[in-house]
């Protein structure tokens, strides 16, 4: 791929079990606290821990959005709600125009657990689901990506991206590149997903979820801890508001292992291939990049498979780490926040060590970190994987 | 930047649409339309292991995605993808709601794999071997023109040959009752950024408040309402007639898509 012009990530925000809002969240990387809990969620009785986000059930949307009420756009709204984010939606729409901006939601399930819980109360003659139940505002895909339009009034095109747990961080390279085809000017790009039964069971089936919290890169590691997140982010043309702190993208690559719908390949190639791509958008060499935030689920599979794909392009030094032990794998949203705590890292010069995890595998050749390290970074680079063999690394830096 | 660029091959599968040649025949008022059920071929790309496990969903999009890239004449293992599609696999997503209803609540880990709103386009990757990057959408009854910008852009941008394919599978009862989507449907296209020998029209792509065309056949117009990826069927009659003219797509609340088409003859 030719290089691509960067843009700058002129907001941003997110809400996981580690925080609502970027304050909360910094401050529980720096003293490494994770949000993980055990499974008491709803009526679920697997023996696993996940990251809820507290306060989800009270939110209320606005009355005339009430037909998008569902656990993940009372989420989305949540989140919006933080950090001053509507104010800059609105403060873009002011200046870039609304049909100029575009809508990029990431998720993997949506509002799915509307029609779960649809299924437990359907007409016992008729089998019909119940008469309130709303499907295409609830449980498709699109329906956070049309909530957070409506919500924020904005007119431009609109996506939802579902590649499972890469879809957040894909949502960066649809918008760049409708900004750079003129079609809009600036972008709401993010990720939503909040948890259900659907992938509570679903990973427990594939025996892919940890009892304990996950430990991302352990020699023990067993498994992921589901999470919940939303975190958005305004993308824009570079323009005078840029100054030397901004942070800015600067590179998406993206990449298909042609492998397994659930296993990801083995010496990682799409992983690599989707990191080289992101660096050659970014014309930058591997030495460029000061810290990786990995895809780190803790699953044995990823993490060997990431590993050496991280290996074969960085060498064994530039520090690494996972942030899931802290948030879980929050999955459709997973780009998105790890979006947000990338840009977070370079702002506060914080590279995040990787909790939960006690004794790195030896076998895994990256340099993985456990403790926090404080230096001024100027690259930093993020990858999301997902099932299908789905791979997307984005590049974020400082303008100056 | 003008959203340009030519349709190289197409595939088009859906109730009494067995295929390009066929569909074009009907679509261009050679042959009339006879409503029947869709039938969906065994994906022989794929791998046995692979094509046990596949659903409606997989099977009408690599087909579509097939005979595109064949009457291109181009190789798939080398090109990105577009994926679009209103919903997942609906049985699927049936199957596990019932499961988790019940007090066992035993999700099957295939089912649960295959469940990904990327599942055809995993299984694409996996058949094809191709390992460039693939984007999976879903814009609700909006999908087939918010695939349609997202392949612009990129054969635009990236100045590189997309895939593009649009596909949406019927739920069972009882979803079916909220989201009728009475078959299966898809149609898929090789878009390129330069004229190939292959190329069957120029289309420029740009976004408009007018109304979308309707289709003649009241019952084709029927399947363009209901299906969101036969709401390419306006666009799919152009390229059949082979004449130059303009077609305006639903899309958003906000706006629809206007489509210029010039033949390449």
């Amino acid at each position: 791929m030719k290089p691509m012009q960067p843009l700058l990530l002129a907001e941003f925000t997110a809400t996981s079990c580690i925080g609502t809002g970027v304050a909360p969240t910094l401050l529980s990387l720096l003293e490494q606290r994770s949000g993980l809990t055990h499974c008491n969620f709803e009526t679920v009785t697997i023996d696993t821990h996940i990251g809820e986000v507290s306060g989800v059930d009270a939110q209320r949307l606005p009355s005339q959005l009430r037909i998008f009420d569902c656990r993940n756009n009372r989420l989305a709204e949540l989140a919006l709600r933080q950090d001053g984010f509507i104010d800059a939606v609105d403060a873009a729409v002011a200046r870039w125009g609304r049909r100029r901006i575009g809508v990029f939601i990431g998720t993997s399930t949506a509002g799915i657990m509307q029609t779960e819980l649809a299924y437990r109360a359907r007409d016992p003659v008729s089998g019909a689901l119940p008469t309130a139940f709303e499907y295409g505002t609830t449980h498709n895909s699109f329906s956070v990506a049309d909530y957070i339009r409506q919500r924020c009034r904005i007119e431009g095109p609109a996506m939802a991206v579902s590649s499972a747990c890469a879809s957040s961080a894909k949502v960066f390279g649809a918008a760049r590149r409708m900004i750079e085809a003129g079609l809009i000017d600036a972008a709401l790009v993010g990720g939503a997903d909040s948890l259900c039964l659907t992938t509570l069971y679903g990973f427990h089936s594939l025996q892919l979820s940890s009892p304990a919290p996950c430990r991302p890169f352990d020699v023990a590691r067993d498994g992921i801890s589901i999470g919940e997140a939303a975190a958005f982010a305004l993308l824009e043309r570079l323009s005078e508001k840029v100054s030397g702190e901004s942070v800015l993208l600067h590179g998406v690559g993206e990449s298909s292992d042609a492998y397994h719908m659930s296993a990801p390949h083995p010496e990682g190639l799409g992983a690599k291939r989707a990191m080289q791509a992101a660096l050659n958008a970014a014309s930058l060499e591997p030495g460029d990049i000061d810290y990786i935030n990995l895809h780190g689920t803790g699953t044995p599979s990823n993490d060997r498979a990431e590993s050496q794909a991280v290996t074969s392009i960085f060498g064994p030094t530039t520090p690494c780490s996972s942030t899931k032990g802290a948030t879980g794998h929050t999955l459709g949203a997973a780009g998105a926040l790890e979006a947000v705590i990338s840009a977070l890292a370079i702002r506060n010069g914080l590279m995040p060590g990787g909790i939960q995890t006690t004794r790195i595998d030896p076998t895994l050749t990256a340099h993985y970190i456990k403790e926090n390290r404080r230096a001024p970074l100027r690259r930093v680079l993020s990858n999301s994987f997902g099932f299908g063999g789905t791979n997307c690394s984005l590049i974020f830096g400082r303008a100056g | 930047m003008n959203l340009s660029g030519y349709v190289g091959g197409v595939g088009v599968l859906g109730p009494g649409l067995n295929d390009w040649p066929q569909a074009a025949a009907v679509l261009s008022g050679k042959q009339p339309y006879v409503a029947a059920p869709t039938v969906l071929p065994i994906p022989a790309m794929l791998p046995p292991a692979e094509r046990r496990r596949t659903g409606r969903v997989v099977k009408l999009a690599l087909a579509v995605a097939l005979e595109a890239t064949s009457n291109a004449a181009a190789n798939p293992a080398r090109m990105p993808s577009v994926f679009s599609s209103s919903g997942g696999d609906g049985h699927i997503c049936h199957e596990i709601c019932q499961a988790l209803a019940l007090a066992a609540r035993e999700v099957s880990p295939t089912r649960f794999s295959n469940s990904v709103h990327n599942v055809a386009a995993g299984y694409w990757s996996i058949a094809t071997g191709c390992m460039s990057e693939s984007n999976v959408l879903c814009a609700f009854d909006a999908s087939f023109v918010a695939g349609l910008l997202d392949a612009m852009t990129q054969i635009t941008v990236d100045r590189q040959t997309v895939l593009f394919v649009a596909y949406d599978t019927e739920y069972p009862p009882p979803l079916h009752a909220k989201r009728p989507i009475p078959d299966a449907l898809g149609v898929a296209m090789v878009l390129t950024p330069e004229r190939t020998a292959r190329s069957l029209a120029c289309i420029e792509v740009a976004l408009t408040e007018e109304s979308a065309d309707r289709m003649a056949d009241p019952e084709l117009e029927a399947l363009r309402a209901a299906v969101p990826a036969a709401r390419s069927l306006p666009l799919m009659r152009l390229l059949a007639d082979g004449v130059a003219g303009r077609v305006v797509l639903d899309y958003l609340d906000v706006s629809r898509a206007a489509v210029q088409v010039r033949p390449c003859v």
